[in-house]
């Protein structure tokens, strides 16, 4: 063990904490070398518990750059990560959107940059509440992006992210996104694990190379991302992307096997997590905090009678198609929620539109019914959901639309003011 | 101070291989060619969008022969403080394999650097960013075929100021002055070896250090391409291209810009603008206004040096 | 579905590396677009010219030409002398307008008979 690596002595501990600090705890445990820092509602206390991890000596070496807008927080860390660095920030809603041009940048570039989201609603109107819009609208640009469901999975996930960006036939960048406020800013138990077992799970970048692949070494220079003329390899260069992310999915698998091993702590295949499919007729897809509730949904729905199952999404890039096609096999009619837009798409909801592309040419799969619902942090309440599952089993066993569909999709708890 | 002879010993190596695309005496090449001489091999670059990203070859080759990064058009500042932060971090992690040794420079144009750069430039300066930032002057977005930026002069004709530019230079020396950095300095490319002289102080220096060179442009100011150190020289001796750096607050005049003190000494504006064909739509009045705008700026610059003077600096 | 591996020769020290890099598809590429340096990055650009900067016999061997020329083709040679790559000299006339003895000659390219 290298010298300075002696100095991280956390041991495995559990601490109640808000999912903002699980964040925070997650980067230092896996050793990032580079954080760049930007406040923005509700990622502040993110960056802040950095800062205090990174004054206080807890994270001896680690380089902590305030930098002056979104914009460049993703330019600093390009930067750093160029130059062979585990790199690590966070941020939030409109920063992503300034920061866009820099998001396809860093994809293009194949970094593998974690970023932590505390998902909030666009602007206008102003929203920093719950909402994956602002993720999710980074689809095309080449990040992996995942959604957590509970404060462990912050933490577990971006473990799991570093292991899965840094493989040398991955290299890609990923969004962890978690609910604005409703993970961020409440509290919950959050195992914090032992330094050396994280060590071996995720080994700190193992030579002063850094990557095992290009970077910036005055011994032997090289010039990275000019012009390429379009009969060159430019179009070759971005295919490659997308055959990156197909094989993310194996690996992805892989990785949360491994951490399941060594953690103890199971989140499915890794893409999604099914809750009680095997014996439903109704199911739904759901993602992020919203699918933690959902299952209380199902459990009370279950007692009652009803054959209802879920199904959580983990992981939106890369889309687990084959898996929605087999959990679509099970069933008989599928709701997919989702908490994000896609205006002007065929269901206007982003992950419905995915699921019912996955199913496109294959038999014997569930109806999807679009659901939208929580935009902009509204509360979703857990009779909300039982009534959302109550009305799909409606809807299968009576073919009785629901009063709320509007061109096609479900707008579940839009206001009525008496 | 060097000496060309002694440059002619020590300087053969050439950083910026030959056989690129700049245009024929492209005043960038000379500040890059004479820049990378002083930093030598252990310089990591970084270039935001401008002349410099395409003049460096297609996919495959390269014409630098030195650690090269293309970045996004605001984002060079804030690369380079990553890449300078990465270098600490892995020097911390692997002390004595030399990475602290590596200095960080961003090399941006006058777009680059006075309009949309000027966030992260600024943000940089601010936090003190361990980085050399360098912006070559051609007064105008060159790449993109001559359109007027901040730093164009007052008077000039661009594509979009095709009668002459109305607003005034920007001053980015003295903006970054403002910033209170360790090192700020103005260079031009017909003093080569000044221009040597400065890098290597800035590279001795920890911190974000600022150096602005004039780099005329044959196609964008309208001129034959060998005139290009001559009317750099021009800049100089009419006084409006001023070389001098401040250090830790103190100003001081550079050789060729001191003997300017004396008024005397300057040679009247015509003669530089004269040769060059974007100011061929300068009125009388113009000329007088602007001949009369440097006679101001060097009376204020006489206050500063006396005040610095007095206060025993 | 892996990378291949032929491109990770770019990783080696600069002698092992190839001076410019060939793939065959997109299988073979790197992730990244990475270029390697090399002289004539845009090719013989010698071809540019219009007029050849020629040394004549006057020439002091001051090194203001080498100082000043932008493409940075002017080498001294052992003896003191100074010589123009003319493979990629781009014909600017930097170096004859700055020589201080007048002793480069701008000579228009189609008046030259090469041997």
């Amino acid at each position: 063990m290298i010298e300075s690596q002696k100095d991280f002595v956390q041991k495995k501990e559990t601490l109640i904490m808000k999912g903002n600090l699980a964040a925070a705890y997650a980067a230092k445990s896996a050793r990032v070398q580079v954080i760049s820092a930007y406040p923005i509602t509700p990622q502040t206390t993110v960056v802040e518990k950095l800062s205090e991890f990174v004054d206080n000596g807890e994270m001896p070496g680690t380089q902590y750059i305030k930098v002056e807008s979104e914009h460049s927080v993703f330019a600093a860390v390009i930067g750093a990560s160029k130059a062979g660095t585990r790199t690590f920030t966070a941020t939030a809603g409109q920063g992503i959107f300034y920061a866009h041009e820099m998001i396809h940048w860093a994809a293009g570039s194949r970094l593998p940059i974690v970023v932590s989201i505390a998902s909030r609603g666009a602007a206008p109107p102003w929203n920093i509440w719950a909402d994956f819009t602002d993720v999710i609208s980074q689809r095309d640009t080449g990040w992996l992006s995942s959604f957590c469901a509970t404060h462990q999975e912050i933490y577990d996930e971006i473990l799991m992210s570093y292991k899965v960006c840094e493989d040398p036939d991955i290299l890609l960048p990923k969004f962890i996104a978690y609910g604005g406020f409703i993970l961020s800013h409440t509290s919950k138990p959050v195992i914090l694990e032992e330094q050396h077992l994280v060590d071996k799970f995720l080994p700190p970048l193992p030579s002063e190379e850094g990557w095992p692949h290009i970077w910036i070494d005055p011994k032997r220079p090289m010039m990275f991302g000019n012009l390429i003329m379009p009969s060159g390899f430019y179009y070759e260069f971005r295919m490659k992307l997308h055959d990156a992310f197909i094989r993310a999915k194996e690996k992805i698998k892989s990785v949360a096997k491994e951490f399941e091993k060594t953690f103890g702590r199971d989140y499915g295949n890794g893409l999604i997590q099914e809750y009680k499919m095997n014996d439903a007729e109704v199911g739904v897809i759901i993602y992020g905090d919203l699918a933690l509730q959902m299952e209380q949904a199902v459990d009370d729905l279950k007692e009652e009678g009803y054959k209802v199952g879920m199904v959580k999404l983990r992981h939106f890039r890369p889309f687990p198609s084959e898996d929605i096609v087999e959990v679509a096999k099970k069933v008989k009619l599928l709701g997919v929620i989702d908490r994000a837009t896609a205006f002007g798409s065929q269901t206007g909801g982003p992950v419905s539109c995915e699921v019912k592309s996955a199913l496109h040419n294959t038999q014997g799969t569930a109806n999807i019914l679009p659901i939208i619902n929580g935009l902009g942090g509204r509360e979703v309440t857990l009779d909300q959901q039982k009534n959302q599952l109550k009305m799909l089993v409606k809807l299968f066993e009576t073919g009785e639309i629901p009063k709320d569909i509007i061109h096609g999709t479900l707008w579940d708890g839009l206001l009525e003011v008496e | 101070m060097v000496k060309l002879k002694d440059a002619l010993e020590s300087c053969q190596e050439e950083y910026f291989l030959p056989g690129n695309s700049c245009c024929a005496g492209c005043g960038l090449e000379i500040a890059l060619r004479w820049a990378m001489k002083a930093l030598g091999h252990k310089t990591a670059l970084v270039t935001p969008a401008s002349c410099l990203n395409v003049v460096v070859g297609l996919w495959p080759k390269a014409a630098p022969n030195f650690p090269f990064t293309n970045m996004a058009f605001a984002a060079g500042a804030a690369a380079a403080t990553g890449i300078s932060a990465a270098f600490k971090a892995k020097n911390y992690r692997f002390p004595g394999k030399g990475w602290d040794e590596i200095t960080t420079i961003t090399f941006a144009g006058d777009g680059g650097t006075a309009d949309i750069g000027i966030q992260g430039l600024s943000g940089a300066a601010e936090r003190n960013s361990d980085q050399i930032y360098v912006c070559y002057d051609n007064e105008a977005y060159m790449n993109t075929g001559i359109q007027r930026s901040s730093s164009t002069p007052h008077g000039a004709i661009t594509t979009t100021t095709t009668l002459g530019k109305e607003r005034y230079k920007k001053n980015l020396p003295a903006i970054m002055a403002a910033h209170e950095i360790p090192y700020v300095a103005t260079c031009s490319i017909s003093e080569p070896l000044d221009l040597y002289d400065k890098f290597k102080k800035a590279k001795s220096i920890n911190g974000c250090r600022y150096i602005h060179i004039l780099a005329p442009c044959p196609p964008g100011w309208g001129y034959q391409s060998e005139d290009s150190i001559d009317l750099a020289r021009l800049a100089v001796k009419t006084g409006s291209w001023i070389l001098y750096e401040v250090e830790n607050g103190i100003m001081k005049l550079s050789k060729k810009s001191k003997i300017l003190l004396d008024p005397t000494k300057r040679i009247p504006l015509i003669d530089y603008l004269s040769k060059q064909k974007r100011f061929s739509k300068i009125s009388e009045k113009d000329l007088i206004n602007l001949q009369e705008r440097i006679e101001k700026n060097w009376d204020q610059i006489n206050l500063e040096l006396k005040c610095q003077e007095n206060y025993g600096k | 579905m892996t990378d291949s591996d032929k491109w990770k020769k770019i990783n080696k020290s600069v002698k092992e590396r190839p001076k410019v890099q060939e793939y065959k598809n997109w299988k073979e590429l790197p992730p990244i677009p990475i270029s390697l340096p090399i002289d004539g990055s845009m090719g013989t650009t010698g071809d540019w010219r219009t007029f050849r900067p020629i040394i004549s016999d006057g020439c002091n061997q001051c090194g203001m030409c080498w100082m000043y020329c932008p493409e940075g083709v002017i080498t001294r040679m052992e003896d003191g002398s100074f010589k123009i790559d003319l493979k990629y000299c781009k014909g600017c006339g930097i170096c004859a307008k700055e020589c201080p003895s007048n002793s480069i000659d701008m000579i228009r390219e189609s008046e030259i008979k090469d041997d």
